[in-house]
């Protein structure tokens, strides 16, 4: 993990070494939600890191802030009742791509309904990597995993799409790569007052990348570097986005925040 | 006073659950133990609907009905369902649109109760309060005041429907003294 | 209210009005017959109490959600029914193995799955103990009058706060529904337990390390006690591990605290027992028809008597026992097929006979039945 004397601070430190395996995205994912959290000056004890179950929730043991790890799914409807009581917390919430939109689905639909202030970060890897490597709603058609040993026969999510259709007030795409973006867009998802959805593209060597024959981390590092256009280039051109992958920011649209609305309620009660 | 027990019966939608209410809840002003169950279909409206209500000096432990002092049946549906749960010398009352089976062993009050909610108050829904003066006038002098009664009501009804009621309940008075 | 202080109050009306009196300041829930009533006084109460209601998007969330509310400081509760409970029990299990205090009431209604919905039963009993996974501590409390539903209530919340844990609620179809009258206490005669708070420096903190009595301190989130919560099984500092003898130590202590306090929240009645040959037991709605049959059989010359547990978990152990001495008879009268009865039977059976009266009809069981089927004259 790359931690230099800023971001040092944010982590427990003998907490590491991580579990993570070598040339995984999610250390970098890591890196970057702790980047925009210093570069907007938080109080760390304000700050709540929640997560679900799967690699990417062991992210918030390592970090400094008030963390929770929770069940598989759920870390959105744990972190709804963290914010919910206290508005003052600053709450961001890691999840993985099965956790966030398979057994976590129905909860990531309506805590972007809601438009509760809370900044959802997901670190998608294609893949079930805590289990050993079977499909999850974002590994792409025809792809192989342990539970798809003949090709992978379901549709994949558009996990952005379907936060911005729910109601999640912004939305952006990054990578692990695309580390400086990454971090840009969890910034700005922490300053919406609002429910803001921000996919981080990681890459799973381990599971995915073998049995899908992509190569070392470097090459699906090297990937991403090569295959994503970010959203700005293809609204000029949209030449240049046929077959990539789209990334940046998609959607910013500030709407009157949950625990702000309550408020407006608990205000008028109490005269 | 011995213990009272009053069964309130007819289709949902119809109040008899909010009449049985302010009754137990005038029981309990007071100062009499009351206590107030019902039992319904899983639908808001339409479906057979029972309420419950117990009055005593005493204790009440068991918070059901063995057998019923008095019955009100709105609907045939009500009174085929629950006539027989009447005690042998209990008061029967009933909508003027229900036929009785003709054994009844029990005092009968038809009252033209639907009918008077529509013609003298252009609404169904005050039926129930109806009923429950009728009820209050047919179940003994003395067990609860009347400024009891129409305190309860007031309280228990929409703000805006009030006056409407506490006429309702005069009325139902009215037809059970005949 | 009446000149004694006295009001008409519902089962369910009275389970909020003592949660705000114990200090409930968050509720979150998912609607569902026969609980439905207490998010709906609790959505009207709250915000003029400074407090938060939130209509959750399913039962699963609803207890997430109050377990993190609690985590950041608030007294808070979630209300259900059977198969609403059901889908609570994953996160009940969580908050048990992280000691986040809060109350689930359960008003048990006919099953399995939908089954009777607006009808009473019983059939959560074993549920509440064993209805998540894994060895974890468990209290459940059940009342039999709308007076008990306000004064337990704020007990459970007492529980919840002393020991760190998930108290279950126990409520039935009859008591939730029922309405009969209830005294309004006033706030200086009720005793309210907060939980404890570290008193040391944020950097002296230990998240999970216990004091004398069990109970590790709690901090809130945002008070500056920076500290990890997690369902894996944890070391003291919170964090995970496989270590075999931490993790026997963990589940041990989890339930210990709970179970060798059992004399700290052992509530029951004993009704006509000091002669008692035959011994009806019987909790909840079933209660009240258990007694309207002692008194029955009291006239008929039949010895009879009940114990009515009001905590069902942990089981009496020592009040039974006592009860079983003394009895011939003792006759376990349940709406299920027969569940707190085998509890009975486990530490009764030794010195008496152990009966089972049981009933899934939707329908309470009444004085008659119990009456009848202890042999009485109907």
């Amino acid at each position: 993990m790359n931690c230099n004397e800023t971001t040092k601070k944010y982590y427990r430190a003998n907490k590491l070494p991580h579990i993570w395996c070598p040339g995984c995205g999610h250390g970098t994912l890591t890196n970057t939600i702790v980047r925009a959290v210093d570069k907007l000056g938080l109080n760390k004890d304000e700050v709540v890191i929640v997560s679900g179950i799967g690699c990417s929730s062991r992210a918030p043991g390592y970090l400094d802030f008030n963390t929770l790890h929770t069940t598989h799914g759920r870390a959105l409807a744990f972190a709804t009742g963290i914010k919910f009581a206290n508005p003052k917390l600053h709450v961001i919430v890691i999840m993985g791509d099965g956790d966030s939109s398979a057994i976590g689905g129905n909860h990531l639909i309506h805590a972007s309904r809601r438009n509760i202030d809370i900044t959802a970060v997901v670190f998608n890897n294609n893949i079930y990597g805590m289990t050993g490597g079977q499909f999850s709603p974002t590994t792409p058609f025809g792809d192989l995993a342990t539970t798809t040993p003949y090709g992978n026969i379901d549709k994949s999510f558009n996990l952005c799409s379907l936060a911005q259709g729910a109601g999640a007030t912004y939305v952006g795409r990054g990578t692990a790569y695309h580390a400086p973006l990454m971090q840009k867009l969890i910034e700005n998802g922490i300053q919406n007052k609002g429910f803001s959805f921000i996919e981080g593209l990681s890459l799973c060597p381990t599971y995915y990348g073998r049995r899908n024959k992509k190569g070392s981390a470097f090459k699906m590092h090297t990937f991403l570097k090569e295959n994503c256009v970010d959203k700005k280039v293809v609204d000029k051109d949209p030449e240049k986005g046929k077959n990539k992958i789209i990334i940046g920011e998609f959607y910013n649209n500030p709407q009157p925040e949950y625990t702000e609305s309550y408020q407006v309620i608990i205000d008028k009660l109490q005269g | 006073m011995k213990k009272l027990e009053i069964r309130l019966s007819g289709s949902g939608g119809q109040g008899v659950i909010l009449a049985a209410i302010i009754l137990a809840n005038a029981g309990v002003e007071q100062g009499l133990n009351a206590i107030q169950t019902q039992s319904y279909g899983p639908e808001a409206r339409g479906g057979a609907s029972k309420a419950e209500v117990i009055l005593s000096n005493d204790e009440i432990n068991y918070p059901k009905i063995t057998r019923a002092n008095i019955l009100l049946s709105l609907t045939q549906k009500a009174y085929d369902k629950y006539n027989s749960s009447l005690e042998t010398n209990g008061i029967l009352i009933v909508d003027e649109s229900v036929k009785l089976s003709g054994d009844e062993t029990f005092k009968v009050y038809t009252l033209p109760i639907l009918r008077t909610a529509q013609e003298k108050f252009e609404t169904q829904l005050v039926a129930n309060i109806i009923s429950l003066g009728a009820i209050y006038e047919l179940m003994g002098e003395g067990i609860i005041d009347k400024d009891i009664m129409i305190r309860s009501i007031t309280e228990r009804v929409p703000a805006h429907t009030v006056q409407k009621n506490t006429d309702a309940f005069e009325e139902g008075i009215k037809l059970a003294r005949g | 209210m009446n000149k004694e202080g006295y009001k008409l109050v519902q089962g369910n009306e009275a389970c909020v009005e003592g949660a705000l009196a114990a200090g409930m300041r968050f509720f979150a829930g998912y609607p569902i017959t026969p609980s439905t009533e207490i998010a709906e006084i609790s959505a009207e109460k709250l915000p003029a109490l400074g407090g938060r209601f939130i209509q959750m998007e399913d039962e699963l969330a609803s207890m997430a959600a109050i377990i993190g509310g609690s985590l950041a400081g608030k007294k808070t509760m979630t209300a259900t029914s059977g198969p609403g409970f059901s889908l609570m029990q994953e996160n009940i299990g969580y908050a048990a193995i992280t000691e986040i205090p809060c109350v689930v009431v359960n008003v048990q209604r006919g099953g399995p799955s939908t089954g009777l919905p607006t009808s009473p039963a019983q059939g959560e009993v074993m549920q509440a103990k064993w209805g998540t996974h894994g060895d974890h501590p468990a209290i459940a409390l059940t009342p039999n009058s709308v007076q008990e539903t306000f004064e337990y209530t704020v007990k459970a919340f007492n529980l919840a706060e002393k020991y760190r844990t998930p108290v279950i609620f126990l409520m039935d179809e009859t008591v939730g529904h029922m309405r009969e009258k209830m005294a309004f206490k006033d706030a200086s005669e009720i005793e309210i337990i907060d939980r404890k708070k570290p008193t040391c420096k944020p950097e002296d903190y230990v998240a999970y390390r216990p004091d004398e009595d069990m109970i590790p301190p709690m901090a809130p989130f945002g008070e500056g006690y920076r500290y990890h919560v997690s369902g894996l099984t944890h070391d003291e500092t919170g964090f995970p591990t496989n270590n075999n003898e931490i993790s026997e130590k963990l589940v041990r202590r989890l339930v210990d605290k709970v179970d060798k306090n059992i004399d700290d929240f052992s509530y029951y009645e004993e009704y006509k027992l000091e002669d008692a040959e035959i011994v009806i037991i019987a909790y909840g709605g079933v209660s009240r028809s258990a007694k309207s049959a002692v008194d029955d059989l009291r006239k008929q010359n039949i010895k009879a008597g009940l114990f009515r547990p009001i905590t069902i978990w942990p089981f009496l152990e020592k009040q039974v026992n006592k009860v079983s001495l003394n009895a011939k008879e003792i006759y376990v009268a349940e709406m299920n097929l027969g569940q707190y009865v085998l509890e009975v039977e486990r530490i009764a059976c030794k010195n008496c006979t152990v009966k089972s009266i049981n009933k899934v009809n939707g329908e309470l069981i009444t004085p008659e039945e119990i009456v009848k089927a202890i042999g009485g004259n109907k």
